[in-house]
Parts: structure tokens; sequence; C-alpha cells
């Protein structure tokens, strides 16, 4: 799994981590692709304890954090076949019984998502790379804190803002961390998977079909929202 | 001191934060916005300035006036759906975008390009290059206040190599030209000829751009000194292109990737020694030269055959899972693509690494303590385009 321009396997940069950070629990991620980026994916423990390693070791150096990304898992159901013993009674030969059998039964299971933030290192001064590392949030809700690797490399300062703003992950640690992109008024993350846009923006002026339903129904529902406001307000005046 | 030196010396806590400024008497602070219409920000992007009379106390950065969100677009549509959209990031590099963008599809699937299209590609993007380089330098005397004469120079050689885009591609601006495992359309000829004849010409046109503005009282006076940023913060702050090369540090990733067919290629790469607003104004300039080196080298060379991968393809395109990071040396700085596949023929995640933003990030350690007219300059000199960074 050799990462090219003479730079350490990940597996050895695993084993470094490991040996410079003790029980940092690096995991590899293989990456199937042609790429061969393979990551390394970290416990966000001793995230900051693992960059500073990865920037001042003197034979890694991997002073240049490029690219940092944000990805959302959401929830994924998974639909999988068991056999599950079952006593059934059965009429044998005339005679009833009680028999185990093996039944096949379709059951569905809830993965939980999760946030996830990825980090392209690179290094300026030995001049190889990248070094892909990863961390990720517990779920999607209220566990979404990760450690931000600000302090360690100043180019994530925007670049986790980013990701605060389109995703939700919250970086601790971040010197200044608001909304980048949308304004501080708004409350969704548009990245998110299942994100939903609102019905505020303008249809064009001569819809037509999926176009021409949604006009109608956003239509209809302004009309109500202002004659129930006109009504307030008549109700106020008197 | 060499690079390693400033990179491993011990540096106090906070020392890649912008210092805090403190006003000199206790005279009220003026706090400007400077945009979003505002003739120097190139677009729309807005710089909250606290002054303490001229002197720069604060300055943050305020975004997203041109978001469109491009990368859930392109979440939404097949790989090859975002490719014209690549364009519009940043929409004077188009063919830059749309090369990086190829390399990192091909890295993910593992295609290999023809040797006449990687020819090709250089060729364009070294082309394109010029174009950035010479217009940035345009927009950076303008805000000099030297109105029109040296951006005319500029746009004047940017036009001829418009023509030479509009002609192979279709278009002078939105180009669309590249493919996944290739490029569109082949280059004829008649079109070699004409590329030629315009490259011939651009040597003259860079002496007479560095006569005309190298040795001018005015900008040396208005640059040298201005906008200094030291080379361990550029590298820390994740500071690419012009920008980090102007800070002496020597990183192209033409020389360090080697991607496409970039060894073949007999060129340098200039550094800077000041670190400041003229610096970068000259790096731009000396990188202009090696890029026609480029561009003549790539033309004399250019081989016959096709320009398509004969495996590649164009309906049904479905990558394997997996992810891929590509790069690319943009004329602005590192341009990547992270793509994530889950088997489908839309991307699960379509990242852009946008240069343009990044490099604004140690905008406020650059600013701090200068006058606001020199705000306008060192904003110049990092060279943005609000389509890319706002995505």
């Amino acid at each position: 799994m050799g990462l090219g321009n003479g730079l350490k396997t990940v597996e050895e940069i695993k084993a470094a981590i490991e040996a410079a950070v003790p029980g940092a629990g690096v995991v590899i991620v293989t990456n199937p692709s042609a790429s061969r980026q393979h990551s390394l994916r970290l416990s966000p423990v001793h995230a900051i304890a693992i960059a500073t390693f990865l920037r001042d070791d003197a034979e890694l150096s991997l002073d240049f954090l490029s690219n940092v990304t944000g990805i959302d898992w959401p929830d994924k159901e998974i639909s999988e076949k068991v056999k599950v013993p079952r006593t059934v009674t059965k009429t044998v030969d005339g005679v009833e019984q009680t028999v185990e059998e093996m039944v096949e039964e379709t059951r569905k299971r809830v993965e939980p998502g999760f946030l996830e933030v990825v980090y392209h290192l690179f290094s300026v001064e030995k001049k190889h790379g990248p070094v892909v590392l990863r961390m990720s949030t517990g779920n999607r809700a209220d566990l979404v804190h990760l450690p931000s690797l600000t302090p360690v490399w100043r180019s994530a300062e925007f670049q986790e803002r980013e990701i605060f703003d389109l995703y939700g992950v919250v970086f601790d640690g971040h010197p200044d961390l608001r909304r980048l992109l949308m304004w501080d008024e708004f409350k969704d993350h548009p990245m998110r998977k299942d994100y939903v846009e609102p019905d505020d923006f303008e249809y064009e002026p001569t819809p037509h079909d999926e176009v021409l339903a949604r006009a109608i129904a956003h239509k209809a529902a302004t009309e109500r929202t202002t004659a129930t406001a006109a009504a307030d307000l008549k109700v106020g005046g008197q | 001191m060499t690079l390693s030196h400033l990179l491993h010396e011990k540096k106090p806590a906070g020392w890649n934060r912008p210092p805090v400024m403190e006003p000199d008497g206790d005279a009220e602070l003026l706090e400007v916005a400077m945009g979003p219409h505002h003739p120097s920000t190139h677009g729309v992007f807005r710089m909250d300035v606290a002054l303490d009379g001229e002197r720069v106390i604060r300055l943050k950065p305020v975004f997203g006036y041109l978001h469109r969100n491009h990368e859930k677009l392109a979440e939404g549509m097949t790989y090859l759906g975002s490719m014209p959209f690549t364009d519009r990031l940043d929409y004077i590099c188009s063919l830059t975008n749309n090369w990086a963008y190829a390399l990192a599809v091909e890295k993910l699937t593992g295609q290999e390009v023809p040797e006449r299209a990687e020819y090709l590609r250089v060729i364009l993007g070294e082309l394109t290059r010029i174009v950035n380089h010479s217009s940035s330098i345009g927009f950076l005397a303008q805000e000099m206040g030297a109105s029109g004469t040296p951006l005319m120079y500029a746009f004047r050689e940017r036009e001829k190599i418009l023509d030479l885009f509009e002609s192979l591609t279709g278009s002078r601006m939105m180009c669309n030209y590249m493919r996944f495992g290739g490029c569109r359309v082949d280059a004829s000829p008649a079109w070699l000829d004409a590329a030629s004849k315009v490259v011939t010409g651009l040597p003259g046109f860079a002496d007479e751009f560095e006569q005309l503005l190298g040795s001018n009282e005015i900008l040396m006076a208005r640059c040298q000194g201005v906008g200094i940023l030291r080379p361990e913060l550029a590298i820390n702050a994740g500071i690419t292109g012009p920008m980090l090369r102007a800070s002496g540090v020597n990183y192209d990733i033409r020389k360090v990737d080697h991607y496409g067919i970039y060894d073949r290629f007999n060129f340098r790469v200039p550094l800077g020694d000041h670190w400041d607003v003229y610096d970068r104004f000259m790096i731009r300039l000396l990188e202009l030269r090696e890029s026609i080196k480029i561009v003549e080298q790539a033309l004399k060379d250019i081989p016959a055959g096709p320009i398509m991968d004969s495996k590649a393809k164009i309906r049904g395109f479905r990558p394997k899972p997996g992810e891929a990071y590509g790069r690319i040396e943009g004329p602005k700085g590192e341009l990547g693509f992270y793509l994530i596949s889950d088997g489908g023929p839309n991307p699960y995640r379509y990242r852009v690494r946008p240069p343009s933003l990044i490099n604004l990030t140690i905008l406020e350690d650059m600013c701090l303590g200068s006058n606001v007219a020199d705000v306008v300059l060192i904003f110049g000199s990092v060279d943005i385009v609000l389509g890319e960074v706002d995505r």
C-alpha cells in the first residue's frame, strides 16, 4: 500500500503514530478505487496530539493541510434475511406434534448515521503526500462535536467553518466558528443528504408540469397566510 | 535560514493567528464595510474593516454572496454533468478547472489519457495560466489607479488566446473541453498553426508588459514592503500557487506531482525573496514567461494520435466504489477535487478544494497595520475569483 514519492505506507504511518501517541487507536480504511489513497481513522480524543505529531515529526513533516471535506452518512436501513428457530404445531402421520423448525425471516436493522470529516495532508518540505485522515461524529443529531485542527494547521480555519455551516459539525477549539457561506440567521445545514429546500423561492413566470404543481401549492399556502394575517390585523385593529 | 529550520523551530502558542492590534489613542474606531459592491473586490465580497485613523486594526472577510452550492448540485447529476459547471468556478480559467476535475475522475477510475490529449491539455492549461496571470497583473495595476492601460494591454493578448479557445472548444470562457480519459475535440493542424502564431507574439508582450510596469516608480512605491507573508505561515495556512512561491517556498505541483506530462518540459519555478505584493506581481510575470516556454515546447512536440482513451465510457459511466483526491497547479494555486463514489452514476460526494478561498485565510494577517489603500492592493495581489470562493 505505498503512497508513492518516497512516503511511508499507511501501515508505517499508523505504527509511527501509535509509537508517538500511546493508545491512539488508529484504524486503516482501505480504498478499493484505482487511486489507492488509503486513509487513517482517528479517534477524536487523540486527534490534536496525532495532528501535532504528524506536522512536527522530522520524517513525515506533514506541514501542509490541503483539503478538509465534510461528508454526511445518513441512517441506513438494512434489511437482511435471518433464519430463526420457531416451534410450530404440525400434524405428522395423523398425530399432532410440536416441532422445532428453521424459518426464514426478513429483519430490518437501522445502522445509525454519522458525519465525517476528511483531511488531506501533504508535505511541502519533503514533497510527499497525500496522507488522508478521517474522523467521525457519534451521530447526526446531538453528538456532532469534533476537535478542531485549526490550531495545528491554519488552513483548516475557513474549511472547518464551511463544514460547520453546511453539515453542522461543531469544531471544539476553533477560534472563530461562524457560518461561512450561508447567512448567520440561516437554520439548516444544506449539504446534508436529507436537507429539504424551503418553500420560499420564486417560481418561474410560466410554470409547467412539476413546477406548476409546486407553484399552485406554494400560492395556496402564501394566500392562506396573507388571509390569516389580514384577519389577525382586523382583530388587532378592533 | 532554511525552510526546514523555519518549519521545525519552536514557536509560541498561537503563532499562526493574526495579532491583536490595539488602537493608538482613545479615539473611536471607524468600522467600514468594504464591499460587497466595491470596485476593488472583483465581484461580490465584503471586508468588514475596523480603522484607527488610516490604520487597519481588524479585518473580517465575509463570504457567500455568490454561493450556489455547487457541490450539492454535483451530487444530483452524473459525473460528466458537472463538467460544464466546473467552468463557472474560476471563470477566468475554465480549462484548468476542467483539467483538475477530469484528473480526479481519472484517478478514481484508473483511466489512461492518450499522449496527444495530454499535450493538448498542457497547451490549453498553460495558455489559461498566461490569460490569468496577465489579467491579474492588469487588475492589480488598475487598483493602483492605473486606469485601463495595463489591463487593456493584458486583455489585448487575452482576446487572442480566447479566440483560440473559441475556435477549438466553441466557447471563449466556458470551454467545457476536457473529458474523462481525454479531450472532447481534436485540434486541427490549422488551429495548431494559429496557436503557434499567437505564442510567437507572447514573449514580446511579456517584455512590453514588464517594461511598462516592472520598474514603474509608483508601482514600486506602492507594492514593495507591503503585505508581507512569512513562508512558515504561508505553508501552515495552506497558501498555494504564486502566493506561496512569492513567499520563497519552492512548491509547484507541476514539479512535485509530475501529473500529466510535465516532466517532459523544461521550465523553471520562480521564487520570491521579499514576500511582498511586488514579489507576487513579479512571480506572475515570470511564471507567464515560463508558461510561454512550455507552450512553445508542447506545440513543437505534439504527436499525432487519438485524443480519447478507447476504453472510456461516456454513457453508463459508473466508477467502482472508492474515493480519490486529484489536484493540479491551477493559475491561482492548488485546485483539487475530492470524489467519493458509491458505485452509482452520480458522485456520492464531490468536493472542490478552492485555492481562491484558502488563499484568503491570511488576508487579515497581511493587512493588519497597513493603510486602507493598501488593503485594496494586498487583496488584489491574492488574485481570487468569487465564483470559486463562494462556489
